[in-house]
């Protein structure tokens, strides 16, 4: 691995001329983007536009890629997935990612400690009482806003440093979509960033510091959230959402 | 469980229950170790063997396509069965019971013999064991986590790579383990393995592909089926086990335990 610095410093995240494939499919091209610290960054496209690629390939899942993802101002060249994890990457994916065979508790501590910021185990369920109540249940058992709740619980309790959240929201009823996004705000105190992807737009802008927006695998826009608000259905319209 | 954990069909287990009954009995034949030293001692050397294997063999193997791995196994058992041959020959070599657990009891119309009973005793606590580890241990979570999902466990930050030789080497042992437990109750060759793989096959179908407590259950069913099986209609027992086979797949495609979609 080659120990590159960039001129960022501190835990930020920078993409820069990042491309993907399917095989010949093409999915994602020469995507610059960057998370700074305790920034909150929202990843706006319609279905299909490689949103989930990306942060599969930031959490190096997705290999066949070019161009470089750096962390921490470290390229992370072809860093295994679980060196990036280690290294205070933390991935919420789409399907939540809860164990069936792993209880509520296990599901927690399965993830090494990596970070000194990392929340106790004590200071999950004070957060999430209903965690405690059904620590002994399986984890799949839960409900899908419960199942959110342990999975974002599990990179905190990890001690990552920046949350890669994939539509955290999506079928979830509004007061539980309301409770993650206070989630987002109370992590973002704490100095903790996060990309956040996202179709529910007005859900984006009521958490995040900036937005990307995904087309066809490029980035056609990137807006601070004031204007993201202005031009709202512009945006969705253009976007096609 | 290896299956999950590494993505390897194992048909090699069938040679390694065999080269486990084997090893115990040249080594009572040549050095005169008894049972109960090689209860133990055999296990080990299998575990060694089994983490020679996956180092050498498996390991670079992984990165391809799952049927290579079957072709591997499969290629290996054949390997091992006839290297056997060539160095022990096909007779059958004798692994008298040990000295303290012959004699017969009878258990309602079905006699058995008392060694039986010890093995059946035995492997039950192995299991218990087992699932104790799996269970109640980190390195349990850890393995049943990543037998659930591999991948998803390595962006959790879990060397999974880690884990693998060892998780192997382990099944390998339990497997050289279950020949030894054999060994006194039939005649051990080379040949022995071939139908532990039949076995092996039903257990994996009836407990369900994945599921640890389906494979622990769908062992003890075959088992029993098995044995009292044999007391009522002999050599029908393992027709038997075809049938139970048949009925699961029947009502339950996705095995005892196995999760629906894993099917
Ligand atoms: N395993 C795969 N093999 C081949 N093509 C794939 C695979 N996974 C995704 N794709 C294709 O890559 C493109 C991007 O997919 P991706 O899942 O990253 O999109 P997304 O923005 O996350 O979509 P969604 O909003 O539906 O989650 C899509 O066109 C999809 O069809
Ligand atoms: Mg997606």
């Amino acid at each position: 691995m080659t120990e590159k610095r960039t001129a960022a410093t501190g835990s930020t995240l920078e993409l820069s001329g990042l491309s993907a494939w399917y095989g010949e499919a093409r999915v994602l091209s020469d995507v610059d983007l960057t998370v700074a610290p305790g920034e909150v960054v929202t990843l706006v496209g319609r279905n299909g536009a490689g949103k989930t690629t990306l942060l599969r390939s930031v959490m190096g899942l997705h290999r066949q890629v070019q161009g470089s993802v750096s962390w921490d101002g470290t390229d992370l060249g072809k860093a295994s997935p679980d060196k990036r994890a280690r290294a205070g990457i933390g991935w919420v994916p789409d399907d939540r990612g809860i164990y069936s065979t792993l209880s509520v508790a296990e599901n927690l501590q399965l993830p090494p400690v990596t970070g000194s910021d990392a929340w106790s185990v004590e200071q999950v369920y004070e957060q999430f009482p209903v965690l405690h109540e059904r620590r002994d249940f399986p984890g799949t058992k839960l409900s899908g806003g419960e199942q959110q709740m342990l999975a974002i619980a599990r990179v905190l309790r990890m001690g990552s440093r920046l949350l890669l959240l994939d539509e955290p929201s999506e079928g979830l009823a509004p007061v539980i979509v309301q409770r993650i996004g206070e989630i987002i705000r109370q992590i973002k105190d704490q100095g903790v960033s996060v990309l956040l992807v996202e179709q529910n737009v007005k859900f984006a802008s009521t958490v995040a510091d900036r937005h990307y927006l995904l087309a066809q695998g490029r980035v056609v826009e990137s807006l601070d959230n004031d204007s993201f608000q202005e031009r709202t259905t512009e945006l969705l319209e253009y976007l096609g959402m | 469980m290896i299956f999950g954990v590494l993505g390897v069909v194992n048909f090699s287990h069938g040679a390694c229950y065999m080269l486990g009954a084997m090893i115990a009995a040249i080594l009572l034949r040549d050095t005169g170790m008894t049972f109960w030293v090689a209860l133990v001692v055999v296990p080990l050397v299998m575990f060694l063997i089994g983490v020679l294997m996956e180092r050498l063999l498996v390991q670079w193997l992984l990165k391809l396509d799952p049927l290579y791995n079957f072709l591997l196994t499969f290629g290996l058992t054949l390997f091992t069965v006839d290297l056997v041959k060539r160095q022990y020959g096909v007779s059958s070599l004798a692994y008298p019971v040990p000295a303290g657990l012959g004699g017969r009891v009878s258990l309602g119309s079905v006699e058995l013999s008392v060694y039986q009973i010890f093995a059946a005793a035995f492997s039950v606590l192995v299991c218990v064991v087992v699932w104790l580890v799996l269970t109640k241990t980190r390195v349990g979570m850890i393995v049943r986590a990543s037998t659930e999902d591999a991948e998803r466990s390595r962006a959790l930050g879990i060397n999974v790579a880690r884990w693998v030789t060892p998780v192997f080497g382990f099944g390998i042992a339990l497997a050289g383990l279950a020949g030894v437990l054999a060994a006194p109750t039939r005649s051990v060759n080379a040949d022995m393995g071939s139908f532990f793989v039949i076995i092996l096959f039903a257990i994996v179908v009836i407990g369900g592909l994945g599921s640890i407590l389906g494979a622990v259950v769908a062992g003890f069913l075959v088992g029993l089926v098995e044995a009292y099986g044999q007391g009522y209609v002999g050599q029908f027992s393992q027709v038997l086990i075809f049938v139970l086979m048949a009925l699961v797949i029947l009502f339950r495609p996705a095995g005892l335990f196995g999760r629906e979609e894993a099917a």
